[in-house]
């Protein structure tokens, strides 16, 4: 290990017991504010796994993060499954699930995951309510459970850290370095004996099982679940801002996009309610012409590093 | 029997959706994902002109062609020529234009919710029509005949005129278009350009029939998508057939099982697409 | 030298694009320690043969072996694994690497599988041996054409591959670049390497081949020593016309 290696694990776990003290500094609005943060950082940090080398423009998140809340919600409240059993099952169902859309979309080009990702929370929210309202018949579902909002922040936090201990093994990984040739060239990749449709698959599948766990972990703080309210295009969205907005060429990178984007996002949210999609257009346009690296290339520029 | 002539209806409403995108993305090269708001605003215009001067939506096409052709030239010149020309890859160029195209798309509509947040109702030639022994609302066949005619001309255009010969060479292959002094920046811009107004048209056609908000754009720009990628990109008739299957296919599944599983339909048959003909209906195996 | 064992061994290759055939029932083979130029008029399929063996491209028909195992519809990967490496007739390196890093890539990857250390002394070793010395820190994309091709030769060398593809590896040279780039060549098959190049440069043909494979509209049209088939009439009518 490295001198740096260890500066960086050192200044990792200074963030972590200053994010655990949050909730015991913070209640109430800030608190619920700071766990949305979490959330993003989870959902875009584990985004930018699989997108930030492919630059593949994944739009799943919402429907993975849908069928980890709904999951979660139909087991308890239908069949008094235990929290935790669900919160299990729903992690390998959308890991399982994310395997078989990237298996059918990923050996083509990056345009058509991108359109068929588009739709796909919308298309699963349609089929689970023609379900719920035509098959197991339409009831509401609950989700009640001992949970605080502290205890779901903290669930949060520990799964976010888990996303970074993985992301730092990936980078350190085979896989890490031949997701770093895909990104440079892809047909080079599999020139040099790289499986590359495996390889985004199993990324892919990552995004997927972490999206699910943090739909599970969210679902309490709703109590009362229903498809509209977890499959959310717009979650997906969110993501994919927060972690370009941040960059994607570090693992740290999201970090500083989420934290940003949820204070003025929540902040627009309260007073010009309206002004939300314009607002998530003009990030996006933002982006693309005056970030293309997100913060983290800015600061590197500003320091005189170079860009990669 | 109904089914089928509803489904055929639909279909050649959504033949003028799909020729838009095709346009867009087969000849300039841009997958533009705002192109449903293209079709929300065309329905918009529509409403209006219709509710407050009560105007035809057929007199107000040719309003909107104009509009639309012009504010989309200058997107395309404004916004999107500086990533064509910044991109070092076409999969770079992919990138770029699909996150400014969702910011554009974003943008408007937040306009059009600040501009209209609720539903575009109206009731035009809401008269039922009988046709082939079913019936129809007229307001639906008067629609189709007029994507129909739409379709032709544009047809005509690209296969007849000298414009319309430059766009084909540009949408097979920009490289060698450029070597025989075909200007590619420009034939593009005009492709993007018209693209986008026949979307806008097809909007106000829509209109008569379907009722719109704000929000519905992105099930457009998804539907578009799947009839370009099954007709394969660049291929006209390819799209034609396609967009005929997708209408069909969306009536049949609404009218049989629940029209609510439209979508779900359309992800069916987009999934057998990319699985077992991912180069489109007629296109020829790449490698 | 033609007394080794078969190590490629290619049986009525054929390849079409839609309608149009670009190898048409191409056969030949590559004994091992052999260096075998393919050379043709353009477009006589000389990249598509490269493109067939190394898995770019599925062959339409006939069989591909290497070492006696089945290559013919593999994915690409696999077969560089099996032990086929390649350069790109357009140099690819991979312009966010290090020099370092881009070697790595073959030696990671390929049939030795290396990992860490062993990888990275493995990839220096190989740097060194085509002549980027003192350049493995460098980003690529700040080294000369010559050196981007050297970078691609060891990436591909890295993997200890049982043959190695060059395409067109020497086109875009200036004179003396091209000198060092022949003597380069030669060093790798005086160290007992199998290499198969398309090349269009005739001086490198004589100097390297061992033996030749003319091909004319996709078909064999004369095969043998580099001096035999350039005063082959039919190759000379070939390359130059009918008149």
């Amino acid at each position: 290990m490295t001198p740096e290696d260890t500066r960086n694990i050192l200044i990792g776990i200074v963030c972590v017991a200053i994010a655990a003290c949050v909730p015991l500094v913070f209640n109430g609005y800030w608190l619920s504010v700071a766990l949305t943060a979490m959330m993003y950082i989870a959902l875009s940090t584990s985004w930018a796994l699989f997108s930030g080398p492919t630059h593949y423009i994944s739009l799943a998140s919402g429907a993975f993060f849908g069928i980890g809340g709904y999951l979660v919600a139909t087991g308890m409240s239908d069949y008094n499954l235990s929290f935790w059993l669900m919160m299990a099952v729903s992690a390998v169902v959308a890991t399982v699930f994310a395997g078989l859309i990237g298996m059918a979309t990923l050996r083509l080009s990056g345009v058509y995951f991108v359109i068929f990702t588009l739709g796909l929370a919308e298309m699963i929210r349609n089929m689970v309510s023609w379900l719920q309202n035509n098959v197991l018949g339409s009831r509401g579902l609950y989700v009640l459970t001992d949970f605080t909002e502290a205890h779901i922040y903290w669930m949060l936090l520990t799964v976010s850290v888990a996303v970074f201990i993985l992301g730092a093994l990936i980078a350190r990984s085979r896989l890490g370095f031949a997701m770093r040739i895909i990104g440079n060239d892809e047909t080079v990749a599999r020139h040099v004996g790289i499986n590359t449709a495996r390889a985004k698959v199993l990324l892919f599948m990552t995004t997927g099982f972490f999206a699910a766990i943090v739909g599970a972990i969210i679902a309490p703080r709703y109590s009362y679940i229903e498809p509209n309210l977890v499959f959310s295009p717009e979650l997906s969205f969110l993501v994919v801002i927060m972690a370009l907005l941040g960059g994607m060429h570090r693992l740290w990178g999201p970090l500083l996009g989420v934290i940003p984007f949820t204070l003025i996002w929540e902040a627009i949210s309260i007073w010009i309610p309206n002004f939300t999609t314009l607002f998530l257009g003009l990030a996006f346009l933002t982006i693309v012409y005056f970030l293309p690296n997100g913060v983290v290339g800015l600061l590197e520029k500003l320091r005189g590093g170079a860009t990669p | 029997m109904d089914i089928l002539i509803s489904g055929l209806l639909l279909g050649g409403t959504y033949v003028l959706i799909a020729m838009g995108l095709n346009l867009q993305y087969g000849v300039a090269r841009i997958m533009n994902l705002a192109n449903g708001e293209m079709i929300v605003l065309g329905a918009l215009a529509s409403f209006w002109v219709f509710t407050s001067a009560a105007i035809s939506p057929i007199l107000t096409i040719f309003l909107v062609f104009p509009i639309a052709f012009v504010g989309n030239w200058l997107i395309y010149r404004f916004l999107l020529l500086p990533l064509v020309r910044r991109a070092k890859t076409q999969g770079h160029l992919e990138v770029d234009a699909i996150l400014a195209t969702f910011g554009m798309s974003f943008i408007l509509i937040g306009i059009v919710v600040s501009l209209n947040g609720g539903y575009f109702t109206y009731s035009f030639l809401a008269t039922p029509f009988e046709l082939l022994g079913s019936t129809v609302a007229l307001n639906r066949l008067v629609a189709f005949i007029f994507a129909v005619i739409i379709a032709v001309v544009l047809f005509l255009w690209l296969n007849r005129s000298r414009a319309g010969m430059a766009v084909r060479a540009v949408s097979v292959n920009p490289g060698s278009a450029r070597l025989v002094g075909i200007n590619v920046e420009k034939v593009s811009a005009l492709a993007f350009a018209i693209g986008g107004a026949v979307s806008a048209v097809a909007g106000v056609l829509i209109s008569t029939f379907i009722t719109l908000d704000a929000s519905v754009g992105v099930i457009f720009t998804m539907k578009a998508l799947i009839i370009v990628i099954m007709g394969g990109v660049g291929d006209v008739r390819g799209a034609i057939i396609a967009a005929l299957i997708l209408g069909l296919v969306e009536t049949t599944v609404a009218t049989l099982v629940d029209p609510g599983l439209t979508l779900a339909a359309a992800y069916f048959i987009f999934l057998l697409v990319l699985l077992f003909r991912p180069q489109g209906l007629f296109g020829k195996p790449q490698t | 030298m033609s007394s080794g064992r078969t190590l490629l061994d290619i049986v009525g290759l054929t390849k079409s694009f839609g309608g149009l055939v670009a190898v048409n029932g191409l056969s030949f083979n590559v004994k091992e320690r052999e260096v075998v130029g393919v050379i043709g008029p353009n477009g006589s399929g000389k990249t598509t043969v490269l493109n067939l063996i190394s898995g770019a491209f599925r062959p339409t028909s006939g069989s591909i072996h290497l070492s006696g195992q089945d290559i013919t519809r593999k994915p690409a990967h696999h077969i560089a694994r099996t032990g086929v490496a390649r350069t790109f007739q357009l140099v690819r390196v991979l312009p966010g690497l290090s020099v370092s890093d881009n070697v790595m890539a073959g030696a990671v990857f390929g049939r030795r599988r290396l990992w860490r250390q062993q990888a990275r002394s493995h990839a220096q070793s190989l740097i060194e041996r085509v002549g980027l010395h003192d350049k493995h820190r460098l980003p690529v994309s700040s080294l000369t054409y010559i050196d981007q091709k050297r970078v691609e030769l060891a990436r591909a060398l890295a993997g200890d591959p049982q043959i190695l593809l060059l395409d067109e590896w020497l086109a875009g040279l200036n004179p003396s670049e091209l000198q060092t780039g022949i003597s380069l060549i030669q060093s790798l098959s005086e160290e007992g390497r199998t290499i198969v190049l398309v090349e269009h440069v005739m001086d490198a043909i004589r100097t390297l081949c061992d033996r030749c494979i003319v091909m004319n509209s996709g078909q064999l049209l004369a095969e043998g020593s580099p001096d035999a088939v350039l005063s082959d009439p039919a190759v000379i009518t070939a390359y130059l016309g009918d008149d």
